[in-house]
């Protein structure tokens, strides 16, 4: 089904890395991470891909493809936007600071 | 039918909180964000237990809508402000769900949950207890629902709108990104689908643009024939629920159906066509 996992530093279980490109992080502000942000996903054109909502302890993920993405960020105290870079599948870290 | 029939702002929300016969439900894809907060004195609907049959892949039925619309403390009166996360995806979905049954008065808040939070707006994690009802549910109205066969022999007669991400149009991808890459067994889309994404209808804020940005977007740019029926599907029926609001109910087009078997369905039927890339 299509409910949205929840957003926690470790991934699944079910998850191949070898397979998936999975984008993720921390979404933070100074050095408190930042709860329910918006994190957008778009795609090498600047097309909505996907979104999610930050976990408690500022977590966001994105299950991608190989290509270049952008995050962009919105929360009520602040925005960011990164671009991205996936050459192969595996594990991208992107740490995101909103000002 | 006009936009101030079926859309309501945040700040006419924040002014009928305790309107008597408004009921605000809460309806996410993450179906733990209403506990974590929610609008005070919405209740909330869960899309995976509650509006969707356990074993079998379609919606609850009517007796088991009556059941839950009453347990939940809604009457057949009552006006019913839907929204949720993710750019009211799901609380979209709950709002053409009602339509389905027959509720009279069912609203959408524009730009849901995340326009909410990004105005600063409170939210409560007080416990919501309403007295039960006693609602009554019409049979499903079919004019607004595809199923499988209507859809294939739309192909190449009628307007089919997939609402993906241009990714899982081509595809490249198999889901949202924001999912494990699972479900069908075949990427792509079905042959002669129009690919207008679901969020090229909302703002960055989630509300629904303009009457006019979306006629120029669905007519003017890509080219949907209004003397045509139209279905729209997406994986699994919930963004292209978005897209059947802002066709059928923000431009009043007719005759717009909403495929929710979509690509979970489709791209794993045997020997139907499917294309790849753009």
């Amino acid at each position: 089904m299509c409910g949205a996992p929840a957003q926690t530093p470790t991934l699944p279980p079910h998850v191949d890395i070898t397979k998936e490109t999975v984008i993720y992080g921390t979404v933070s502000l100074g050095d408190a991470p930042v709860p329910a942000a918006y994190v957008r996903l778009l795609d090498g054109t600047g097309e909505f891909t996907a979104e999610v909502v930050t976990s408690a302890t500022g977590d966001y993920r994105f299950f991608a493809a190989p290509g270049e993405w952008t995050l962009s960020v919105l929360h009520k105290d602040g925005s960011v936007r990164k671009a991205v870079v996936a050459l192969e599948p595996g594990l991208i870290e992107v740490p995101l600071t909103i000002s | 039918m006009s936009r101030a029939d079926v859309l309501v702002p945040a700040d006419w929300a924040e002014e009928n909180l305790n309107s008597p016969g408004v009921v605000f439900v809460e309806v996410d894809e993450d179906t733990s964000a209403y506990d974590g907060g929610h609008i005070a004195g919405a209740v909330k609907l869960d899309w995976k237990t509650e509006l969707q049959d356990s074993v079998i892949r379609d919606f609850v039925s009517k007796d088991k809508f009556e059941a839950l619309l009453s347990a939940k403390g809604i009457s057949n009166d009552d006006t019913v402000v839907l929204y949720g996360g993710n750019n009211n995806w799901f609380a979209a979905y709950a709002y053409w769900y009602f339509k389905l049954y027959g509720h009279d008065s069912v609203k959408l808040l524009d730009g849901g949950r995340k326009k909410w939070e990004l105005d600063g707006r409170e939210l409560s994690k007080d416990e919501v207890s309403r007295p039960a009802t006693d609602y009554k549910a019409k049979d499903q109205d079919l004019s607004i629902r595809a199923f499988r066969d209507e859809t294939i022999a739309a192909i190449g007669n009628k307007n089919l709108i997939d609402v993906r991400s241009p990714d899982e149009f081509s595809g490249k991808l198999l889901a949202p990104a924001h999912l494990p890459q699972e479900q069908s067994q075949r990427g792509g889309h079905i042959p002669t689908a129009l690919n207008v994404p679901w969020s090229k209808a909302a703002n960055e804020d989630g509300t629904f643009k303009s009457d006019d940005d979306l006629r120029k977007l669905y007519v003017d740019e890509a080219g949907l024939d209004t003397a045509k029926d139209t279905i729209a599907y997406c994986r699994i029926g919930e963004r292209s629920s978005h897209t059947w609001f802002a066709l059928h109910e923000l431009l009043g087009e007719q005759n717009v159906k909403n495929y929710d078997g979509s690509w979970t369905e489709y791209g794993s039927l045997v020997g139907v066509p499917i294309e790849k890339g753009v």
